[in-house]
C-alpha cells in the first residue's frame, strides 16, 4: 500500500477570527503567528480551481451510459440503465445520462462541461490505494510525498498563506501535499459545542476549572500531550463562539457536500486568499454489490450539490474564475459481477465544468466491442493530459515543472481560449 | 539477564499494570494486586486459568434488548468493550486489542462481521503463545484473506498485498531484511487460497484450491525451495530482522519510550530463547523497571471508555458507545487502515471533546440519583473526595488535586441562600465527576 503524499506533515491548529473560520494548518515549517497576517494581506488569485473527487472508483458506464452500444445490455444484464429514463448527451449518441446526474447534463447542455469519457493511464492499477496514489501525484510510479497540485503551489505559493490549498474536509487531501508551502484544511471544529448541562454559572467555573488543568505542569510525554490538547480544547471552545453562518444566494441540498460547496462558494465570495481546493463526493462509489440504488443516490447527490455550485458562483459574479475538476481513482468492469456491483476496472470518466470550460469532450467513448486483455475499458486520454491542461490553459503554468514527462501528454483544449 | 523492577509494588505500580495489561481496576482491585507482590501480580494476568468468564450483567441495547454481535451493526464493538469490561482475564482481551492493531484488518473489507469476530478470537486463542503459530493462523484466516487479496492471488495471477505486508508491518518492518523481489516471491509462495463470493456482499467457504498454488520453486530471502503459505510466516520469523522488530513493537504498547541497547538485546535473547514465544517476551515487560518508572502514556479510546466502566461498574446498557469511540477515533473492528491505528495521535481537539461527551454520557446515570435535595453543607474537600470515590480513586497530583478543590469552593460561593446552597452543590459534585473523568487520572495509563 503506498504511503498517501502527505504523510508526515506536521499539523497545527489556526483560528482566524476575522474570517471567521477555524483551520488545521499542514506544513513541513509552520510558524503559526504570520499565517493570521498571512492571510490578511494575500490576494485571491484571480483563478480558482475546485478539485472534486469520488472515492472508490466511479462506474462511469452508470453515469454516462452507452445504452446505444450493442454489447451493453449483455454485460449488463441487471444493471443496464433503460434508455427510456436516461437524458442524451448531446456529443456522442451512443452516451446518455443517468437521470440522476440531471444537474450535470444541463450544465452539459449549457456548454459548461467537458467530459473525458475513457480517462486512465498506461497499465491501469486496479488497487484503490495505488490508483488513487497516481492520481493525487501525477505520475505512476509510487512514492512521491508531493501531491501535483502541491507542487504547483510550491511553485507559485506564499509561505504565509495556507489557505492557498484547502482541504474542504477534515484531512489533508493527498493532492495538496506540498514540499514548503503550508495548506489547510477544515479542522472539524464547525458546531464544536461542548456540553456540561450544568446551567450558565456553573459552566463557567467548570471550563474554568478544566482550562487551568490544562495549564498544569507536564513532567512526562504522556501527560504533556494531556496538558497541551485541554488547553486548546477549552481555548478553542470560548474562541468559537458565534463563528460561522452566511447565507447562499441559491438552495443547495441538505447533505455534506452540498454543505462544503456553499462554504467554499462564500469564502471565495469573502475574498479569501484561496486557490485551488479539495473535495469528496456525496458517499462511496466503491460499488462491488448492490449498487442500483447506492449508487444511484450518491449520483444524484453529488450532481446536485455541484449543480448548485455552479449556480451559486453564478449568482455572486464568480463563475468567470473557479472551475471545477471532477475525477475517480478508475471506473469500473463492463462485466457486471453476480453481486448487483461492479468490479474494479481501468478506464473511467472525469469532468472539467464551468463558465470558462470549453465544454467539448476529450477523447471518444472507445466502445465495448473491443475491451482490453483484462476485459475493462480501453482509455482514450491519460489522465495527466488533464492535469497538464489544466496547469497550462487555466492557470498560466508550465506543466514540465509539475508532472513528470509532461511533454509527451497531448495538451487538450479544457479551457475557453 | 533482563532487568527487573525492585522498586516499592504498591496500589500505584499495581494500577499502572492493571490499566496497561487490562483495562484498569474496578474499584479496590489494585489493593488485591499490590498485596501479591510483583511477580506473582504479573503472573496473575499473563498465565490465566481455564476459560475466560464475563462477570455482571450482560450487555444489551438501549432498548433492553440483548446485542447481536453477528448481525446488527457496531454490535461486534459492543460485544467486544463487553469483554473488556467484564472479562475475568483481562489481559487476554488487551492483546487481542494489541494483536488487533498489529495485524490490522477492517471490517469495511470483510463485511461479514462473524468473520471479524473469528480473527478477534484467533487472537484471544494465540496471544500468550507461540508467534509463529498466531502469524500463520493470520495468514490464512477468512478477514485477512479478504482485507489483503490473499483469497484473489493465484498461480499467474500473484496479487502481492499481503506478501508486502506481513513483512513491512507485520514482521520486518519498513525495508529491513527483504527486497521487492522477496515480495514477488512470497506471493507466489501464498497463492492458492480461494473463497466464494455471495450475493449479500461477503466471502465465504474459505479454502486451500491446489491448481491455484504455484508448486515451483521460490527464493525468498536468499532461501530457496519450493515454499508454501505456511512456510511464508515461518521464513519471516527466521529473517535475522524479525526479533528485533517483534520486541520494539511489543514493546511500544506498553512503555512510553524505546528500550535500551541492552534491553532489547536481553528481550531478544528471550524471544530466540523461548523459540518465538509470545508471553515470555510479554512478562519481561511487564516486570522491567521502564514500565514503572516511565512516564504516564494517553490510553486509547476504548481502553478509556472500559476503564472508566470497571471503575464506576457500568455495563453497557446503550449502543451509544459505538458513535462515541468512533468520534473519539476507535471504532473496534475498523481501524483506519492496514498499519493500525496510530498511537501518537490520540488526543486532538476533536478528539478531546469526544471524550468530553463520553464522560458525559457515562456519568449521567450516577448525577441523576444524587441527592435531592443534596447536603447544603458538604465541604469542598468532602466533595472531591466523594467524586475521587466514585472514580475508584484515581491518583491525583497535587496540582490537580488543588484545582479540583477550588472548583469546589468557587462554586459553592455562587449561592445566596440555603435553596442554592444545596442546588449548586449537586451540580458541583456532577462538574467535579466530569474534571475527574478527563483528567489525568482517568485519561491515562
Amino acid at each position: 500500500m503506498p504511503i498517501p503524499a502527505g504523510t508526515g506533515l506536521s499539523r497545527r491548529s489556526l483560528l482566524l477570527r476575522g474570517a471567521g473560520l477555524a483551520l488545521a494548518v499542514y506544513g513541513s515549517r509552520l510558524a503559526l503567528p504570520a499565517f493570521d497576517a498571512g492571510i490578511a494581506k494575500a490576494a485571491q488569485p484571480d483563478r480558482i480551481l475546485v478539485s472534486i473527487f469520488l472515492d472508490g472508483g466511479l462506474d462511469a458506464m452508470s453515469l454516462l451510459a452507452p445504452t446505444g452500444d450493442p454489447e451493453y445490455a449483455r454485460l449488463r444484464p441487471k444493471l443496464a440503465l433503460r434508455e427510456s429514463g436516461t437524458l442524451p448527451f448531446s456529443e456522442d449518441e451512443r452516451l446518455r445520462w443517468n437521470p440522476a446526474a440531471e444537474g450535470i447534463a444541463r450544465l452539459h447542455d449549457e456548454g459548461k462541461v467537458s467530459v473525458f469519457p475513457a480517462i486512465s493511464y498506461s497499465g491501469p492499477d486496479q488497487s484503490h490505494f495505488t490508483s488513487r496514489h497516481f492520481y493525487e501525484i501525477g505520475e505512476v510510479e509510487v512514492g512521491s510525498r508531493t501531491g501535483w497540485l502541491g507542487r504547483y503551489l510550491d511553485l507559485v505559493g506564499d509561505p504565509d498563506n495556507p489557505l492557498q490549498g484547502l482541504s474542504m474536509n477534515r484531512t489533508l487531501s493527498p493532492a495538496l501535499a506540498t514540499g514548503t508551502m503550508p495548506v489547510a484544511s477544515l479542522s472539524g471544529t464547525e458546531g464544536f459545542g461542548m456540553s456540561a448541562g450544568l446551567g450558565e454559572l456553573v459552566n463557567t467555573q467548570l471550563f474554568d476549572s478544566f482550562a487551568r488543568l490544562g495549564e498544569l505542569p507536564a513532567d512526562s510525554p504522556g501527560m504533556s500531550q494531556l496538558r497541551t490538547t485541554t488547553r486548546r480544547t477549552a481555548k478553542l471552545r470560548t474562541e468559537l463562539n458565534g463563528l460561522g453562518g452566511f447565507e447562499s444566494p441559491v438552495p443547495y441540498p441538505q447533505q455534506m457536500m452540498g454543505r462544503r460547496l456553499a462554504t467554499l462558494a462564500d469564502y471565495i465570495d469573502r475574498g479569501l486568499p484561496i486557490r485551488v481546493a479539495t473535495l469528496s463526493g456525496s458517499g462511496g462509489y466503491d460499488t462491488h454489490a448492490s449498487q442500483a440504488g447506492t449508487l444511484t443516490r450518491n449520483i444524484q447527490q453529488t450532481s446536485d450539490a455541484i449543480f448548485a455550485f455552479q449556480r451559486d458562483l453564478e449568482a455572486r459574479g464568480l463563475a468567470d474564475r473557479v472551475l471545477v475538476q471532477v475525477w475517480s481513482e478508475f471506473g469500473r468492469r463492463p462485466q457486471e459481477n453476480a453481486s448487483g456491483g461492479t468490479d474494479h476496472g481501468a478506464a473511467g470518466c472525469a469532468m472539467v465544468i464551468g463558465t470558462q470550460a470549453a465544454g467539448r469532450m476529450i477523447g471518444e467513448f472507445p466502445g465495448l466491442a473491443r475491451l482490453d486483455r483484462l476485459n475493462n475499458l480501453r482509455w482514450t486520454s491519460d489522465y495527466r493530459a488533464m492535469y497538464c491542461s489544466l496547469l497550462e490553459q487555466w492557470f498560466g503554468q508550465d506543466a514540465a515543472a509539475i508532472i513528470p514527462g509532461a511533454a509527451s501528454f497531448a495538451r487538450p483544449r479544457l479551457v475557453k481560449p | 539477564m533482563v532487568a527487573v523492577y525492585t522498586g516499592d509494588f504498591g496500589p500505584d505500580q499495581a494500577r499502572r499494570l492493571l490499566s496497561r495489561a487490562g483495562f484498569g481496576p474496578q474499584p479496590g482491585q489494585e489493593l488485591r494486586l499490590a498485596a501479591l507482590g510483583l511477580d506473582l501480580a504479573v503472573k496473575s494476568l499473563t498465565r490465566p486459568q481455564g476459560r475466560a468468564r464475563l462477570i455482571g450483567k450482560a450487555p444489551v441495547d438501549q432498548n433492553g434488548l440483548p446485542i447481536a454481535p453477528v448481525d446488527a451493526v457496531g454490535h461486534d464493538h459492543l460485544w467486544w468493550l463487553d469483554r473488556m469490561v467484564r472479562s475475568d482475564q483481562p489481559l487476554v482481551e488487551r492483546m487481542a486489542l494489541v494483536f488487533h492493531d498489529w495485524f490490522s484488518t477492517s471490517s469495511n473489507a470483510v463485511i461479514v462481521q462473524r468473520q471479524m469476530l473469528d480473527q478477534s478470537n484467533l487472537f484471544r486463542d494465540n496471544c500468550f503463545g507461540s508467534f509463529l503459530k498466531l502469524f500463520t493462523g493470520v495468514t490464512a484466516d477468512p478477514a485477512m484473506l479478504l482485507y489483503l487479496n490473499g483469497n484473489a492471488n493465484a498461480r499467474g495471477r500473484p496479487n502481492e498485498n499481503y506478501a508486502r505486508e506481513m513483512m513491512e508491518l507485520f514482521s520486518l518492518g519498513a525495508k529491513r531484511g527483504y527486497t521487492e523481489g522477496d515480495i514477488r516471491q512470497m506471493a507466489r509462495a501464498l497463492t492458492g487460497w480461494t473463497s466464494n463470493r455471495s450475493s449479500e456482499g461477503g466471502h465465504y467457504d474459505f479454502r486451500f484450491a491446489s491448481k491455484r498454488h504455484d508448486f515451483g520453486s521460490k527464493t525468498i530471502f536468499g532461501r530457496t525451495g519450493r515454499w508454501n503459505w505456511f512456510d511464508g510466516p515461518r521464513l519471516c520469523v527466521q529473517n535475522r530482522y524479525h526479533p528485533s522488530f517483534f520486541v520494539d513493537k511489543l514493546w511500544s504498547y506498553f512503555v512510553d519510550s524505546e528500550p535500551d541497547a541492552a534491553t532489547r538485546t536481553e528481550l531478544i535473547r528471550i524471544y530466540r530463547g523461548s523459540r518465538f514465544k509470545i508471553r515470555p517476551v510479554l512478562e519481561a515487560i511487564l516486570m522491567h523497571p521502564d514500565f514503572y518508572e516511565t512516564g504516564p502514556m494517553v490510553k486509547p479510546p476504548v481502553v478509556y471508555l472500559a476503564s472508566m466502566m470497571r471503575a464506576r461498574r457500568v455495563t453497557i446498557e446503550t449502543d451509544a458507545w459505538v458513535g462515541l469511540c468512533s468520534a473519539a477515533g476507535q471504532q473496534l473492528f475498523y481501524p483506519p487502515n492496514v498499519s493500525g491505528w496510530d498511537d501518537e495521535a490520540w488526543l486532538d481537539t476533536a478528539r478531546m471533546r469526544s471524550r468530553w461527551e463520553m464522560v458525559g454520557t457515562l456519568i449521567r446515570p450516577a448525577a441523576d440519583i444524587l441527592e435531592d435535595p443534596y447536603p447544603g453543607d458538604e465541604t469542598e474537600e468532602a466533595a472531591v473526595d466523594r467524586a475521587l470515590a466514585g472514580w475508584g480513586r484515581p491518583s491525583l497530583g497535587a496540582g490537580d488535586h488543588d484545582e479540583l478543590v477550588n472548583f469546589a469552593a468557587r462554586t459553592a460561593g455562587l449561592a445566596r441562600n440555603a435553596n442554592q446552597r444545596s442546588r449548586y452543590r449537586r451540580l458541583r459534585q456532577q462538574g467535579l465527576m466530569r474534571l475527574i473523568g478527563v483528567g489525568p487520572g482517568v485519561m491515562l495509563q
